[in-house]
Formats: structure tokens, C-alpha cells, sequence
């Protein structure tokens, strides 16, 4: 056994202080990231990467078609009328497809908005790639003004035979305080 | 330091200052049960605003404080810290040790306690009221829309985590250099043994704890998103957070109460405890299990199947080492001779309601049928078979079985007994009905109640009230036993019971141990 | 008084259900029935499986209690000291000790096979043949049919029992609590795949007989499913903790036959078509305040008071607001206030609505203003937002 003290009992007392403040950091730098890993990895939640997709799929395949299912949410008191151009599209997996989202601010002041997408099933959001979305930053809108957010996306080739319907939500919230503070967001 | 062949110093000072494990036992003790009594008429009230369908006594508002207040009160206030002041009482005469390994800190760990709990109360008296969102403090109920007096509630869960840590630190300490010669790990009690391992339980995951309460403040304070998808975060994180904390929390209440009933199942059976190394490695692989089960407190959050299946798997194989323990309760009684005096009633009343909490706990464990009891009044009276039928019985029995030890008076058995008749019946008529409401789809935490629930929440508001009077009969009986009991001078108060706390001299002195006995 | 004295002799016979009820727990008819006391295994396939896996893990459960406390219970009976026995002193046995970690390690896989099974059953989702997505606000539920062609279905369903009955000024009705302003339209033997999510806080939609509960959560979708294959109208409650009326905010779903929904869902639409033809009407006060009144109490009353008090949200009764400028008025109504609890429900209520209940706020609980809000007011002000 190691030890750190002569005095044996606070050699116990150096290792369990030494071990409870291991435990404190071990919630900041490794739970949260973990977590994350394990979220793009199963996709828990339905959550999808907030980096473009730029490898390059095989090809297409014609065999099958997915449904994709667009909804949109307004989280809380987010006043801005938001929602899909387009509720569903049928595409072929490995086929790149590009559709808009439709968002207008209809207070007089400018506005910054946060999309957050969540795919359900969840199995599927490793299988959902985006190439550009308008997810991937804070969306600034001026006052009473509307706008074409787009978002290009490709369904991957091995997308688990089973799954025919794939549902895409984003929720809009509100970031302007957050950003107006000048606090980053992690 | 002063010398410690004094006895103790005079007036308030001898409680402010004092490194003696016997007067900070005895503080711990008593603070624990003012918060029992504290949290219990935070109960009385839910139970009260629940006795008939609409609201009659309180707003929701406020009753959604008493049920947040009611949990932290009683989980940090009164089970843990009364285990905590049994530790300090105990352990070092069950070790043969002259008193804990750090008794300085041991000062500071409990008297960081009542200031604590001060904050906590206080927030009832703020602006916005006290936390409101359930002692499980999900966000973002508890971030972004909970009341600015949570920011308090923070810090009293920061302050109470450190005492927590500090007494684990001394308590793993004491166990594994002051015990005496001769007294190796698998001769040591069984509640050395349980404590022990709570205590390696207690260093790991209180930090987690302080960790997620620490975010949160970030996250109200510092614009940070740790739990608020609009920044990337997810409220999910929290609830794995949390559990990853709370699912050994319950074991940390729970362990040292198995400790407990050990040492007096056999002290009454008359004979020793059956299979004691299987207690031991069933108690520690329960502590291992804990830190890979805590989210089957979140099958309904949409986890992957994979996860789900996971969680099961772990969750069931929980009650293979249960099941050892109470196999070994049991056989511990066959073929002893019993005698059934306060403290056995106790303990038999526990292991009772705890196999029946047990087995409910089986049933939630299982992931489909989960979908069906998940935040239903089925979880609430599960839990409370274990937490209180679990650790406060236990404690009340703990409590019978050592008074004499340590005031030298006898308690009145009469008024034993019929506290734990009392407790016994109000406990069931209390919670039992509970797992009926559930069943039949009463969810958890609402203030008011569809009418088909009336009858059985009636009965199990007039359970409660009698399962609370009870304990102003616990708080009598002991207080009478300390002013006025029968003296008594034997050394050992019960002719079955084992260990080196029955060595010592009745009552036992302020210091005790101070040479080393030699256990054989 | 006769309803009290009923219930107390029901009481009284309560401990002899409580009893009885472990025996009979097995065979108890489905429904939300009077002091019920099992669960039910509603009107789902998988319901049933998961009512049959419960009542499996419950009788292994009866069988080892009876085994554990028959032992027990006969040994404090004949090993008591006062019977003059001796005590014996074995205190170990290896193979009894391996024994009872095997046996129940065994029974334990016999309960993880069926519950896997049931498990993957529900974790399904595929070939669904209809999407609801449900959202959980603080405090009500809103249901948006997701619809391949044609303008989807959308609206809130709220908790329907008036304040009175709560506050016990009026005798409560049959389905106090569980009833909704609104409720779900469904049909029977349909796979319905719900995708629920949350606007603030979590929620949790429950509803026992579907066999159904699943979180919803701010930010993010999870899914979940039913084929129901009884006609009914189902009732739960949501599950989590979601603030202060977490207790108020039932879920009703109305099961129907396929024609019976299709007619359902034309109607709604229909309806949709003839709110906009409201919208052009003018309306006297009296007709604004009568409409008001409803609007305030489902969507209003909870923040803001029965009498316009205050609470979560500021007094409405005297408020400068109330009793101010129209457009000021009507831009909080619509817009809500960013950054607190006071949501936009320009998205959440209809025109006229909200030209309702604006035009009551302003005339009830003593403002009396006198002055009132038509819906082509509301129309005006979300168009031209900016000229006010």
C-alpha cells in the first residue's frame, strides 16, 4: 500500500481528501464530456452533431426511401412564428436534400435565437447527417423581419433496415439574453 | 488540548467546543431527531392537505415546498446524521479505540451541521418561498424556473455534503488505524463493517452531489448551459448526475441500519450471527452494484433500449445480496432462544417492511412494469418501506438497545413496546394503501386527487397522525429514561448481546479505552 | 353529510380490503375503478403483457415473502427463550450460503427473459400509421396531429373542473381533476405513435390504461406508442413534478371508431375554417365578456388569479396595464413578456379569443374600462406590428 504520510492516520486522511476532490473534478471532466460522447454515439436524446458532415457516401441508394418528418417547437415565451417549409420529404438514403425552415421575428427589436434538433428514433441520429444547418449557430433576426433558414442533410446508407420514418424536431429558444450578457455558452 | 483525564467541561462551552465522541454523538443524535420531528410536520402537513380531494389547508404552491422541504430535511437532516452520531457514539467502543481518529474535526463536521439546516429552513420565510421542486431538484424546474431561494439551498447542500465528508474521512480513518490489538478487519461488529463501507460510499459520491449543485449555480448565475438545451446542454445530464450520486445515497441510509440490526438480531436470538463473512461481502457488493444502477430512477426518459436493458440487468441482481442478508437474519433467529424486549421488536418490525420494500423494489426494478409504477404513489410507499420502516426503525431500535450503555438508566419496556405497537400499525396504515392509490395510477407529488384515490389516501393520512404521535411517545419515554429511569450499573444490559461496548462500565465513562483492550 | 357518513363506513371497512386485496389482487376488473388497488391492464396488447409480467414478479414475490416470514414467524413461535429452549451455536454453512445465492440468481433470469421480451415489444415504434406530437407546457398539453396532407390538427387541452370545485365551494363532479376542456381523439386499433416533448420545464405523459408514460422534455423528442383496441375514454395525469399546478394538468384521450375519427378530424378542420369566418364578426361586450370568461380560466387563471389577483403572475385586477393603452395590452397578450413566465399566445389561443379575453381583463375585476378588443384588432396588431 502507498504511502503518502508517516503518521498512518493521516495517511488515510491525505488519500480519502485527495480521492473526494478527484470525485468533484471527475463530475466536470469526465461525466459532462462522457456524457456527450456517449449521447453522438448512441444518440441519446435524439441528439446529432453540431458539426457539419463532410465525408462523402457511396452512392445512392435507390432501393429504399425514408420518411422524414420536420416539427418545430417554440420553447417558452420565444415569439417568433417558426416552423418547417415542408412537414415531410421522402429521400433516398445517401442522396443529399436541402429544405428550409421558415422563422419570423415579430417584435420590433432584434432578436438571437438558438436551434436545438433532436431526432427520434434516437437509434437513428448517428445515421442522420448534416451538411449545413442553420443549428450549428445562433440565428440573429432582425425586428419584424422573416427569413429562410436552410438546412442540407444526407441519410446514411446504413441506416438500420427497420427504421422508415425518421422524425427531426428543433426547438427555437430565446439566447439574446444569454449572448447580451456576453457569457459564452459551452 | 487540555487533559483529558478531566471530565467534561461545564456548561455550554463543553457542547461548543467538546472533541469527545460521546458528547458529539450524543449532539448528532439529537439534532437528528429535532429534524425528525421537523420533517415529520412537514409530513403532517401533506398528509393533512391530502386527507380529502380538494385544497383545503395549503396552495400548491406551498405544498410542493413541504413535499421538496419533507424529503431533504428528513434524508440529510435526520437518517443521516442520526447514523452519523450512532458512528461516533459507537464505533470506538465497538473498536476498543479512546475516541475518533480526528476529534478536532469531528467538532467542526457536526457544528457546520445546525447552520446548514438554519439557511435551509430559511428559505420558507423568503421571497418566492422555499425550493419547490422535489428533493430530486430536477432541472430546469430547478434552474431556469425555480425561486431565487435556491441559490441558498446550494449552499446549505454544499455545507451539509462537507460535513457528510468530513465525518466519512474520520470515521474510515478511526476504523482503519485506531482499532485495538488483535481486533483484525473479519473480527470487527457488523456495524464497524457497514459503517465502514458507507463511509467509502459517503467520500465518493457526496462530491458528485456538490458537483451537481455546483452547475447549477453556474447555470443560474454564470450563463452557463450544463442543464439548458438552448446553450447545448441537456436537463438529462442532471437526472444522470443526480442518480449517480442518489442511488448510493440510498444505500448510505440503508447500510449502517443492516449494521444496526445485525448487532441486535443475534444479541436476542442468543446466539451468534449467521454467516458473518457473506454479510460482509454482500454488504460491499451492494456498494459496488450502487454506482452502476442509479438510472433505473429514469426508464421514462427515453434512453436507448441497450441502456434500459443494462439498468435492468444490474437493478435485479441487487436483491442476490439482499436476499443473502435477510436469509441470514433469519437463520441468525432459527434455533436461537428469543426473547422479544423493545429493541427485537424493532428489529424484527424492520426486517418485515424492509423484505416487503425489497420486494416492491424488485418489481420497480423491472424495466416494462416500471412504465406503469415510474412517479407513481407506488415509488412513495416503496420508498418509504425502506427509508423508514428501513433506516427508522432500525435507528429506534438502536436507539433502546444502547440508551442504557449510555445514561445508566433502564428505559420503561411497557412504553417501549407500545411505541413500536403504535409505529408498527400507523407505519402500515400509512404507507401500505399507498401502493394501492399507485397502482391505480395516483401520481406522486400532487396536491389534490381525483376522487376514486379519497378513501385510501383518508386512511393513509390517519396512519401517518398516528405513526407521528407515536414518536412524541419515542421522545418521552427516552427523555424520562435519561431524567428519572431505573438506575442501572451491569455492564452488560442484555445477557446475549456481544462486543466490547459491553466491557466498559454502565453508564459509560467519558473516556473510555484510553489502554487498548487485547481481543483474542 | 350523507357522502361523508358513506365514506367513513367504506373506511372503516378499509383494513379488511387491505387485507383481502393482496389475495385478490389478480383478478380485478380494468378501469379507473373506485378504490382500485391493483393495476390495470387497460385497453393495450401491451398493457397486458405488462400487467401479466407485474402480476408474475408479484406472485414469486408472495411465494418467497410466505416462504421468508413462514420460517421466521415459526421460529420466534417455538425458538423463544421463554419456552425453555437452549440455543444453538452454528453460526455458518457454506452450502445453504451457496444455495440461496444461486437459487434466487436462477429466479431472477426467469423474470429477465419475459421482461425482455415486453421491453424490445415496446421499444417498437415502426409502422405506425398515425403521429401526434404532444407538448407539455406548464400547465396544460398540447396535441399537434401530424397529417401528410392538409393543414395539421392543433390545439391545447386543459384542465376543465372549475376553481369552485377545487376550493370545495361546489360538490365535486364524477371526473374531478381528470377532465379536459379538449381531449386527444384517437381511433381504435390503430398504432399511434406519440412524440412528446415539452415548451418548459419536464413533464411526463401518462396515461395508465394506454400502457403509456414517457418524459417530455424541453429541447428534445422522445417517442412512444399505443394501439388501443377498446373504444373509451382514457384518463391520466401527468407524472413529473413540473411546478406548482403539476396536479392540474390531466390528460383525456377519447378512443373512437375509425369513422367516428375521420369524421372527428374533418370537423376539426372545419372548425379551423370557421374561426376564420368569427374573425371577421364584430361582437357586442357582453358576447366578448362571456367568451372572455372561459378563455381567462384556462389559460390565464392559474398565473394570474380567479379574480385577478396575482400570483405567479402580476395582479390583472388595477394593473397599469389593464387599465391602459389597448395596443400596449394586446402586445403582451400576443408576444408575451420575454424572459419570464407570461407566454406568447398569439400562437396558443385563436383571434377571437384573444380579443375576448383581453376585452374581459379590461372589464372585469373592477377595471371597467368600457372599452373592447375585436379579433380584427388582434388580426391588425400581429400584422402591423411595427406601426404601433
Amino acid at each position: 500500500m502507498l504511502r503518502l504520510n508517516n503518521n498512518p492516520v493521516l495517511d488515510t486522511v491525505i488519500k480519502l481528501v485527495t480521492t473526494a476532490v478527484a470525485m468533484f473534478a471527475f463530475v466536470f471532466v469526465v461525466m459532462v464530456p462522457l456524457y456527450d460522447v456517449l449521447c453522438d454515439a448512441l444518440g441519446i436524446n435524439g441528439k446529432t452533431s453540431g458539426e457539419a458532415y463532410t465525408a462523402v457516401q457511396a452512392g445512392v441508394d435507390e432501393s429504399r426511401t425514408i420518411t422524414i418528418q420536420f416539427v418545430a417547437t417554440n420553447n417558452e415565451s420565444m415569439p417568433w412564428e417558426f416552423g418547417p417549409s415542408v412537414t415531410m420529404m421522402k429521400v433516398n438514403p445517401g442522396a443529399s436534400n436541402d429544405t428550409v425552415f421558415l422563422a419570423r421575428n415579430p417584435l420590433p427589436q432584434a432578436m438571437i435565437a438558438q436551434a436545438i434538433p433532436s431526432v427520434s428514433p434516437a437509434r437513428a441520429a448517428a445515421y442522420f447527417h448534416k451538411t449545413e444547418c442553420f443549428c450549428f449557430n445562433q440565428q440573429p433576426l432582425d425586428g419584424e423581419t422573416a427569413t429562410d433558414m436552410p438546412l442540407q442533410f444526407i441519410v446514411d446508407r446504413d441506416l438500420p433496415q427497420d427504421i422508415k420514418t425518421i422524425t427531426l424536431s428543433y426547438t427555437l429558444f430565446d439566447i439574446t439574453d444569454l449572448v447580451d450578457g456576453d457569457v459564452a455558452a459551452r | 488540548m487540555g487533559d483529558h483525564h478531566h471530565g467534561p467541561a461545564k456548561g455550554l462551552s463543553r457542547w461548543l467546543f467538546t472533541t469527545n465522541h460521546k458528547d458529539i454523538g450524543t449532539m448528532y443524535l439529537w439534532f437528528s431527531f429535532a429534524m425528525f420531528i421537523l420533517g415529520g410536520s412537514f409530513a403532517m402537513i401533506i398528509r393533512a392537505e391530502l386527507f380529502q380531494p380538494g385544497m383545503q389547508l395549503v396552495d400548491p404552491a406551498f405544498f410542493n415546498q413541504m413535499t421538496t422541504l419533507h424529503g431533504l430535511v428528513m434524508v440529510f437532516g435526520a437518517i443521516m446524521p442520526s447514523f452519523v452520531g450512532l458512528a461516533n457514539w459507537m464505533i470506538p467502543m465497538m473498536i476498543g479505540a479512546p475516541d475518533m481518529a480526528l476529534p478536532r474535526m469531528n467538532n467542526w463536521s457536526f457544528w457546520i451541521l445546525p447552520p446548514a439546516f438554519l439557511i435551509l429552513a430559511s428559505t420558507l420565510f423568503m421571497e418566492g418561498g422555499a425550493p419547490a421542486f422535489g428533493w430530486t431538484f430536477y432541472a430546469p424546474l430547478s434552474t431556469t424556473y425555480a425561486p431565487p431561494s435556491v441559490t441558498y439551498f446550494i449552499f446549505s447542500i454544499h455545507v451539509l455534503g462537507l460535513s457528510s465528508i468530513m465525518g466519512s474521512i474520520n470515521i474510515i480513518a478511526t476504523v482503519m488505524n485506531m482499532r485495538a490489538p488483535g481486533m483484525t478487519y473479519m473480527k470487527m461488529p457488523m456495524f464497524v463493517w457497514t459503517w465502514l463501507i458507507t463511509a467509502f460510499l459517503l467520500v465518493a459520491v457526496m462530491p458528485v452531489l456538490a458537483g451537481a449543485v455546483t452547475m447549477m449555480l453556474m447555470d443560474i448565475h454564470f450563463g452557463t448551459s450544463f442543464f439548458s438545451a438552448a446553450g447545448g446542454g441537456d436537463p438529462v445530464l442532471f437526472q444522470h448526475i443526480f442518480w449517480f450520486f442518489g442511488h448510493p445515497e440510498v444505500y448510505i441510509i440503508i447500510l449502517p441500519a443492516f449494521g444496526v440490526v445485525s448487532q441486535i438480531i443475534p444479541a436476542f436470538s442468543r446466539k451468534p450471527l449467521f454467516g458473518y463473512d457473506s454479510m460482509v461481502y454482500a454488504t460491499a457488493a451492494i456498494a459496488f452494484l450502487s454506482f452502476v444502477v442509479w438510472a433505473h430512477h429514469m426508464y421514462t426518459v427515453g434512453m436507448p433500449v441497450a441502456g434500459e436493458l443494462f439498468f435492468m440487468y444490474a437493478t435485479m441482481l441487487i436483491a442476490v445480496p439482499t436476499g443473502v442478508k435477510v436469509f441470514n437474519w433469519v437463520s441468525t433467529m432459527w434455533r436461537g432462544a428469543m426473547t422479544f424486549e423493545t429493541p427485537m421488536l424493532f428489529a424484527i418490525g424492520f426486517l418485515v417492511l424492509f423484505t416487503i420494500g425489497g420486494f416492491t423494489g424488485l418489481m420497480l426494478s423491472i424495466a416494462p412494469a416500471d412504465f406503469q409504477y415510474h412517479d407513481s404513489y407506488f415509488v412513495v410507499a416503496h420508498f418509504h418501506y425502506v427509508m423508514v420502516a428501513g433506516a427508522v426503525f432500525s435507528m429506534s431500535a438502536a436507539v433502546y438497545y444502547w440508551l442504557p450503555k449510555w445514561c445508566g438508566r433502564m428505559y420503561n419496556e411497557t412504553m417501549g413496546k407500545t411505541h413500536f405497537w403504535i409505529s408498527f400499525i400507523g407505519f402500515n396504515i400509512a404507507f401500505f394503501p399507498q401502493h394501492f392509490v399507485g397502482l391505480a395510477g395516483m401520481p406522486r407529488r400532487i396536491p389534490d386527487y381525483a376522487l376514486q384515490f379519497a378513501d385510501f389516501n383518508m386512511l393513509s393520512s390517519i396512519g401517518a397522525f398516528i405513526y407521528g404521535a407515536s414518536q412524541i411517545l419515542f421522545l418521552y419515554n427516552v427523555v424520562a429514561t435519561i431524567v428519572a429511569g431505573k438506575p442501572t450499573s451491569e455492564e452488560k444490559t442484555w445477557d446475549g448481546a456481544e462486543g466490547l461496548e459491553w466491557t466498559v462500565a454502565t453508564p459509560a465513562p467519558y473516556h473510555t479505552f484510553e489502554t487498548p483492550p487485547q481481543v483474542k | 353529510m350523507v357522502l361523508k357518513a358513506n365514506r367513513l363506513r367504506k373506511l372503516a371497512l378499509a383494513p379488511v380490503l387491505m387485507l383481502l386485496s393482496l389475495a385478490s389482487a389478480g383478478v380485478l376488473a380494468a378501469g379507473g375503478k373506485v378504490n382500485q388497488v391493483n393495476m390495470s391492464p387497460g385497453a393495450t396488447e401491451i398493457g397486458q403483457s405488462i400487467f401479466d409480467l407485474h402480476m408474475l414478479i408479484f406472485w414469486i414475490c408472495v411465494i418467497i415473502g410466505a416462504l421468508v416470514f413462514g420460517v421466521m414467524f415459526y421460529s420466534i413461535y417455538y425458538h423463544r427463550k421463554s419456552r425453555g429452549v437452549t440455543p444453538s451455536t452454528f453460526h455458518e454453512s457454506t452450502k445453504v450460503e451457496i444455495a440461496w445465492t444461486v437459487v434466487p440468481f436462477l429466479i431472477l433470469i426467469g423474470m429477465a427473459v419475459p421482461a425482455t421480451s415486453t421491453l424490445l415489444e415496446i421499444y417498437d415504434f415502426d409502422d405506425a400509421e398515425m403521429d401526434i406530437m404532444v407538448t407539455g407546457f406548464q400547465w396544460r398539453w398540447k396535441y399537434e396531429y401530424l397529417n401528410e396532407e392538409g393543414e395539421n390538427v392543433v390545439f391545447f387541452s386543459s384542465l376543465r373542473t372549475p376553481q369552485s370545485e377545487i376550493r370545495n365551494a361546489e360538490a365535486k363532479g364524477e371526473h374531478y381533476l381528470l377532465e379536459v376542456d379538449e381531449p386527444m381523439v384517437i381511433p381504435v386499433d390503430t398504432k399511434v405513435r406519440f412524440l412528446v416533448t415539452a415548451n418548459d420545464v419536464i413533464h411526463s405523459w401518462w396515461v395508465p390504461e394506454l400502457a403509456v408514460k414517457k418524459d417530455a422534455i424541453p429541447g428534445f423528442i422522445n417517442e412512444t406508442w399505443t394501439r388501443v383496441s377498446t373504444e373509451g375514454i382514457y384518463r391520466g395525469q401527468c407524472a413529473e413534478l413540473c411546478g406548482k399546478d403539476h396536479g392540474f394538468m390531466p390528460i383525456v384521450v377519447n378512443v373512437v371508431s375509425k369513422e367516428d375519427y375521420a369524421e372527428w378530424l374533418d370537423e376539426k378542420q372545419a372548425q379551423a375554417a370557421q374561426v376564420s369566418e368569427l374573425m371577421a364578426q364584430t361582437f357586442t361586450l357582453d358576447e366578448l365578456m362571456e367568451r372572455g370568461e372561459t378563455v381567462y380560466d384556462r389559460n390565464c387563471l392559474a398565473c394570474h388569479g380567479a379574480n385577478g389577483e396575482g400570483g405567479v403572475g402580476t395582479p390583472i385586477a388595477g394593473s397599469p396595464i389593464a387599465t391602459g393603452d389597448i395596443d400596449a395590452h394586446l402586445e403582451i397578450g400576443i408576444n408575451g413578456v420575454p424572459g419570464t413566465a407570461m407566454q406568447a399566445f398569439g400562437s396558443q389561443i385563436n383571434n377571437v379569443e384573444m380579443a375576448a379575453v383581453i376585452t374581459y381583463q379590461r372589464n372585469a375585476f373592477g377595471n371597467n374600462m368600457g372599452d373592447m378588443v375585436q379579433p380584427i384588432d388582434v388580426y391588425n396588431h400581429k400584422q402591423g406590428q411595427g406601426e404601433n
